[in-house]
């Protein structure tokens, strides 16, 4: 643990240009602070505000100068104070000097540390590096700046400079930003630093990362292009999904009084035969069975180490191809990354010549890889040429994973030319869709590229980490909304929509979509007839279609239902007419269900079965409805009316009337012909009898 | 008034319009468990192909018997094929001419082949393929051969044959499974021995009872065994019964041919039924959303790992009797506190600022419901902005449906061809229960390569990372002080040239197979069948060596080298730099084998005291002797045990 601790000092400027996005800089912290105290307990974790008006720093009162800096807090081990003195952080009201909080920032942490936890002391300066800084007392700004990148590299520093610009900065003198600009390109250049520059607050929350991960290789060793020519590369992950931590099943079972109980839930398999369901299998006696045709084969692992496939660490070239033989969509996996081992110009060189011949060429190159020893398979990829733009840091190689021929499904798709008339866009609706296309850019020239995915956080993370934050406090509280900036990840930017607002009407007159009226299956219905209670967003949930497994797809919806029993008539009506396999359901069920009634009606004695009867009409009603099947119902009611009179069961209508259960009307069903009136007088009619 | 559930599919036998020959589908439907599932196996519910070999045995002569070897063969390869890749579809084999008899019919010359366990016409299973295996050294006695169709005879060993086949073909119906007779034979006139008006009404006879099984929806084909010096002529007899007309008379014996070949080295790969993950929403604007069909048409393909046997199940044959329905597992939850066994927790606890901090599973998934369920646009950018680095997991396709919405591919065809046009991607957000993330949805164009669809038309949806995903490795390395020097034009005109050399032009993301996978089936099949030898499989993915060789690449290499590498370039000097660490582990061992020679091992294990040693004095046996020096004392302990054989 100790060994990867981190010291972090953030560096935030609080002057007034900056107030409008503190808000979202106390929450970029907070998460940041809230993985720490997860995954990085024993982090050291300091807080720099500068634009404060007040001043509280060592440099201060040792040498003087560095105003309006303020140490929030002292490098110490991550606590949940810090979250605490983050919100909110308090506002400043003076122009701050970003290289005095840099300068601050560089004291304390050598004064903490001196020599040693090299590489792990990280300083994070967000600001909008608006205000000039001060002349130095001799040489010029890039002397001094120079000097400082120097001293962070020597100390073993690394610095990150989130510069805030554009929509959400304040306005500001050009020269002024500029020559911030350059300032911090030093640092850059001189030292392990990264600028980034922010132009909304989606971005920013995204620039910060949020958790320290040390990348391991996880190949060091030779890119053979041919057994005579080596390049020396390492490997890394370049992309991985970073989840919510796997979090443990809770047993409450445990008495309360005893204050040393686990909690801990064990899981157990067992492997029974189904004709002795008393059978157990003990573990060690469990060995691995694979599935051959409609019988398992089992392979004990001695057997399956002794035959199973033994391929030769290594990297090889296979060849290179053109770019465009590689489709976008065939790369499988999260993606790695090649570069030359680090310090050895001679593979530096080596995959620089290589990968800007193949960019200027445009040519990928084909890699077989093993990556390591004892590895049971081997991936074959490509790896795309990524050309460096910064003098300290080399060219490298990205590579993905290409499919075998096994991965690929060889799904035939009807061709866009052979579907009918009525399903081309005609040409109208083509000029408009292509200027829908134009109009809605996300990354527009000279502006920053919005959802940009190195600058855009994971709003489930951060939703995470709040609600544990939140109920670690209080353990009764409620799951918090998403937070209102990165809500708009998930949506549509209302300013883009509102920009193009004419190019969006002309595009949806151009099309017109309805809902397929002759089809009334269950994914309408399943949409319809979720519990009222659930939440709303529910309504709009994805319907699991033929689901992959369909093994559960017939479980939950159950729907084998072929006529309507006895015992539950309601439930088997709805449960046929929801069935989805093929259309003659609906009419099937609605048959049945006429059946139903019908029977009931007759045999009923001294009206014992009339309700169970209403019951079914009234399920039979509202499907009607849904399936707008209005005259089926209709017809059948009147013709059971009719029934009823011929039979002198007028107690029934009566108890129909009682019920106010009726035609249904045009307005609940279009294609009906009854009118309210009717339908109204249909009940009256009815009771003199 | 009650429907019987069967009534609509019942007529469909005897609808003289459901015709499948007209409209041979190809383009089959195998149901297949779901690959994920590991524990539970799903059973066919939709269609399956039913396959029927029948093949026909000849007279005894040297020339013949290779036919019949090449018949047998042919089979077996392709059950073996089919019980990896499409083990749902179900089969028969049946011997025509034949001297016993074997059929439900009790018909002359005609042997069914079976095994026990197993319906006539069944899934293949592992007993089948081995003893099929063995046929052909029992033939002659057991089944033996006799020409059934002489004259003077009323026997028609062929019709027997259609007959018996479309007995058995019966089972399913025609619009769920694709249903074939694959008619091995070397016999190009049947009726050749026949005279005048017996040989028209045999022919019409056989002719009308294959017309009878097409009628069924059961297509023939025919797979012939010509000899080099006698050309089977189709045109003879067969060309009527599996309903050959005009150019494609002349196109198929080459054709036939092929296939034969085909059916002998099939790729064993698992096949996936086309089937709808899911069912999207796509929301384009205030409003307006069009329906979505989504497909996995790149997922990695991994051994169905069952689960794991007891091993005294082993013991016997079982297996090859077992089926897997006959097996199930089990999941319990205990209670570490209190042994009691539990339902399915739904509490989750995550220690956070030395507290555990409870959460139930609905407020987890709460956390994950950031936005509705459906895929919603949030505008384009050019598709230079997607980047190689943008991906965490295989793509998935989008097509559009109008079965809800009216319209859907009408606008979708439209921002399709927009999307190409204007070299756009959208991006998207989709809101899944799993994982909500960004997506691109690039736009592909139908590609027909070879009269065959290579690309579907479409969008493929592409995972995108977020900040949180992305690992700055680049700036990793920035601050060793060494600068980073860039190629110049001289090197990289060398290495375009190499590049040149080894250029794959014809390269396509699917032509290797998985060596690790084949390897497995390989295995699979050699320990089901107790094969001795386990198959070669060919690695197709190591590097041509071949042509690596070749002078032309040998020369631009060694240029390349020079060019980035220099004329003094040493190898051996670059080793030693590197191998700082390796020597220092030479050390240790050396050092560790000389301590360890100070110890009697052999002793100390048998009297029981090797715990009484430090670890660092284990381990000195262990680095002594190669092996893991991780794991606490007693696994060292155990490790040196077994490694002593004690």
């Amino acid at each position: 643990m100790a060994r990867n601790k981190e010291a972090l000092l953030l560096l935030i400027d609080v002057g007034p240009s900056m107030h409008n996005v503190l808000p979202v800089i106390e929450r970029v912290c907070s998460t940041l602070i809230e993985k720490k105290l997860i995954y990085g307990k024993y982090d050291e974790v300091g807080v720099v505000l500068f634009g404060t008006q007040d001043t509280k720093n060592e440099l201060t009162n040792e040498v003087g100068g560095y105003e309006h800096v303020v140490v929030l807090r002292n490098l110490g081990v991550v606590d949940a104070d810090i979250l605490e003195t983050l919100q909110p952080l308090p506002r400043g009201t003076c122009s701050g000097d970003f290289l005095d909080a840099i300068i601050v920032g560089m004291d304390m942490l050598i004064k903490k540390y001196g020599e040693t936890n090299k590489g792990k002391k990280r300083l994070c300066l967000i600001t909008n590096a608006q205000c000039p800084i001060k002349d130095p007392y001799e040489g010029t700004k890039e002397d001094q700046v120079t000097i400082i990148a120097d001293q962070m590299t020597a100390r073993g520093m690394r610095m990150e400079s989130i510069a805030v610009r554009g929509r959400i900065g304040a306005e500001a003198n050009q020269r002024v930003m500029e020559e911030n600009d350059r300032l911090l390109n030093i640092f850059s250049k001189r030292t392990r630093a990264k600028l980034v520059h922010v132009e909304s607050p989606i971005s920013l929350f995204g620039a910060l990362k949020t958790r320290n991960i040390s990348p391991v290789t996880i190949f060091r060793g030779e890119l053979e292009v041919s057994p005579k020519m080596k390049i020396k590369v390492w490997v890394y992950k370049k992309t991985s999904e970073e989840k919510i931590p796997t979090l443990k099943k809770y047993s409450d079972r445990a008495p309360p009084t005893d204050k040393f109980a686990t909690h801990e839930v064990k899981v157990d398999y067992q492997y029974k035969r189904v004709e002795e369901p008393d059978s157990f299998v003990p573990p060690e006696q469990r060995i691995k069975g694979y599935r051959y045709g409609p019988q398992v084969v089992p392979i004990s692992s001695a057997e399956w180490d002794a035959v199973k496939f033994k391929p030769e660490k290594g990297v090889k070239l296979l060849g290179f191809t053109d770019a465009g033989n590689i489709l976008r969509h065939y790369y499988m996996k999260d993606v790695n990354i090649f570069i030359p081992e680090p310090g050895n110009t001679r593979a530096i060189l080596a995959v620089s010549a290589l990968a800007r011949a193949m960019k200027e060429a445009n040519k990928v190159a084909i890699v077989r890889c093993v990556w390591r020893q004892g590895q049971g398979n081997v991936v074959v990829g490509v790896l795309t040429p990524n050309i460096s733009d910064r003098e300290n840091i080399p060219d490298s190689f990205y590579f993905n994973v290409l499919p075998f021929a096994e991965d690929v499904r060889e799904f035939q798709f009807p061709s866009f030319s052979n579907f009918p008339a009525s399903w081309q866009p005609t040409e109208q609706q083509q000029e408009v869709t292509d200027n829908f296309v134009q109009m809605f850019d996300l990354a527009l020239p000279g502006k920053e590229e919005a959802l940009l995915p190195d600058l855009t956080p994971n709003p489930v993370l951060e939703r995470f980490y709040r609600s544990l934050e939140m109920k670690s406090n209080n353990p009764d509280a409620a799951v918090p909304p998403l937070d209102e900036t990165l809500k708009k990840i998930t949506e549509a930017d209302p300013e883009l929509l509102s920009h193009n607002n004419s190019a969006l009407d002309e595009f949806r007159r151009a099309f017109e979509l309805k809902e397929n009226p002759k089809l009334k299956k269950s994914a309408r219905r399943l949409l319809r007839e979720k519990p009222s209670g659930s939440n709303e967003r529910e309504e709009h949930a994805l319907i699991p279609v033929q689901s992959a497994n369909h093994n559960t797809n017939e479980a939950t919806s159950s729907l084998k239902i072929e006529k309507v029993g006895d015992i539950t008539p309601v439930q088997d009506f709805e449960a046929m007419i929801s069935r989805r396999d093929s259309p003659i359901w609906v009419d099937k069920a609605i048959m049945n269900m006429k059946n139903k009634i019908f029977d009931l009606v007759e045999d009923s004695y001294n009206g014992d079965n009339y309700p169970k009867a209403v019951e079914c009409l009234v399920a039979l009603r509202k499907a009607c409805i849904l399936e707008q099947e209005p005259k089926q119902f209709n017809d059948f009611l009147r013709y059971l009316c009719k029934f009823c009179k011929e039979k002198k069961l007028g107690s029934f209508h009566d108890f129909l009337a009682s019920k106010e259960l009726t035609l249904i009307t045009k307005t609940e069903a279009a294609d009906s012909e009854v009118t309210e009136d009717e339908a109204r007088s249909f009940v009256v009619k009815s009771e003199p009898m | 008034m009650e429907l019987d559930p069967d009534d609509i599919f019942r007529d469909e036998d005897d609808d003289p319009d459901n015709d499948f020959y007209e409209e041979p589908d190809l383009q089959m439907d195998f149901p297949t468990s779901d690959f994920l599932t590991f524990h539970r196996i799903s059973r066919p519910d939709s269609g399956f192909d039913l396959g029927f070999f029948i093949c026909q045995h000849w007279q005894e002569d040297d020339k013949d018997e290779t036919h019949f070897h090449i018949a047998l063969s042919c089979i077996s390869q392709s059950l073996k094929t089919q019980i990896i890749n499409r083990s749902y579809d179900e089969v028969a084999i049946c011997f025509f001419n034949t001297r016993e008899k074997k059929n439900l019919q009790d018909l002359n010359g005609i042997y069914v082949f079976n095994v026990a366990d197993r319906d006539d016409i069944d899934r293949p299973t592992a007993r089948l393929i081995k003893e099929f295996d063995l046929v052909e050294e029992s033939f002659t006695k057991e089944i033996g051969s006799k020409y059934g169709i002489v004259s003077g005879s009323r026997e028609n060993s062929l019709y027997n044959a259609i007959w018996v086949a479309q007995a058995l073909l019966r089972k399913g119906s025609a619009k769920t499974a694709d249903k074939r007779i694959l008619l091995f034979t070397n016999e190009d006139d049947p009726f050749g021995s026949f005279k005048g008006a017996s040989k028209i009404d045999m022919t019409k006879t056989t002719l009308q009872r294959a017309e009878d099984a097409r009628g069924l929806g059961i297509s023939i084909e025919l797979l012939p065994l010509g000899r080099p010096e006698e050309e089977f002529n189709v045109s003879l007899f067969y060309a009527g019964l599996i309903g050959l007309e005009g150019d494609e008379l002349a196109q198929f014996i080459p054709s036939a041919g092929q296939k034969l070949e085909d059916m002998k080295d099939q790729l064993r790969k698992r096949m996936f039924t086309k089937r709808i993950v899911r069912k999207i929403n796509f929301s384009i604007a205030n409003g307006l959303s069009i329906e979505l069909d989504s497909y996995a048409l790149i997922r990695p393909t991994v051994p169905v790992l069952f689960f794991e046997l007891g091993n005294d199940f082993f013991s016997s044959e079982w297996y090859l009797s077992c089926p897997i329905d006959s097996m199930q597992t089990e999941r319990s939850f205990f209670c570490a506190d209190t042994g009691a066994v539990l339902q399915e927790s739904t509490k989750r606890v995550q220690i956070y600022k030395n507290k555990t901090v409870k959460l139930s599973v609905d407020e987890l998934s709460e956390i994950k419901r950031v936005a509705p369920g459906n895929l919603c646009l949030l505008g384009f950018k050019l598709l230079s902005c997607l980047k190689d680095y943008h991906n965490l997991r295989p793509s998935t396709f989008l097509f559009p449906s109008d079965e809800d919405i009216i319209g859907s591919t009408r606008l979708f065809i439209a921002l399709h061809r927009s999307m190409l046009r204007l070299e756009r991607f959208a991006v998207a957000f989709y809101g899944s229960t799993s994982r909500p993330q960004l997506v691109a949805l690039v736009a592909q164009e139908e590609v027909i390569k070879g009269g065959g669809q290579v690309e579907p038309p479409g969008l493929h949806m592409i995972y995108l990372p977020y900040s949180d995903d992305i690992r700055d490795i680049e700036e990793l390395h920035s601050d060793s002080n060494v600068a980073a020097p860039s190629a110049n034009e001289e090197q990289i005109k060398k290495a375009a040239a190499l590049m040149k050399r080894i250029d794959l032009k014809e390269f396509s993301v699917c032509q290797f197979a998985n060596p690790a996978l084949q390897r497995h089936y390989a295995v699979l099949q050699a320990l089901a069948l107790e094969e001795d030898e386990i198959p070669e499989i060919k690695d197709e993915t190591v590097p041509d060596e071949e042509g690596m060789s070749r002078p032309g690449v040998v020369k631009s290499l060694e240029e390349f080298k020079l060019a980035v590498y220099g004329e003094n370039y040493d190898e051996e000097n670059d080793h030693e730099k590197a191998s700082e660490a390796s020597k220092k582990r030479k050390a240790t061992a050396e050092l560790a084998a000389k301590e360890a020679a100070n110890y009697d091992w052999g002793e100390l294990a048998d009297n029981g005291k090797l715990k009484d040693l430090t670890v660092a004095e284990l381990k000195y046996y262990l680095t002594a002797h190669n092996l893991p020096v991780a794991g606490k004392k007693e696994a060292l302990i155990s490790r040196i045990l077994t490694h002593m054989g004690k």
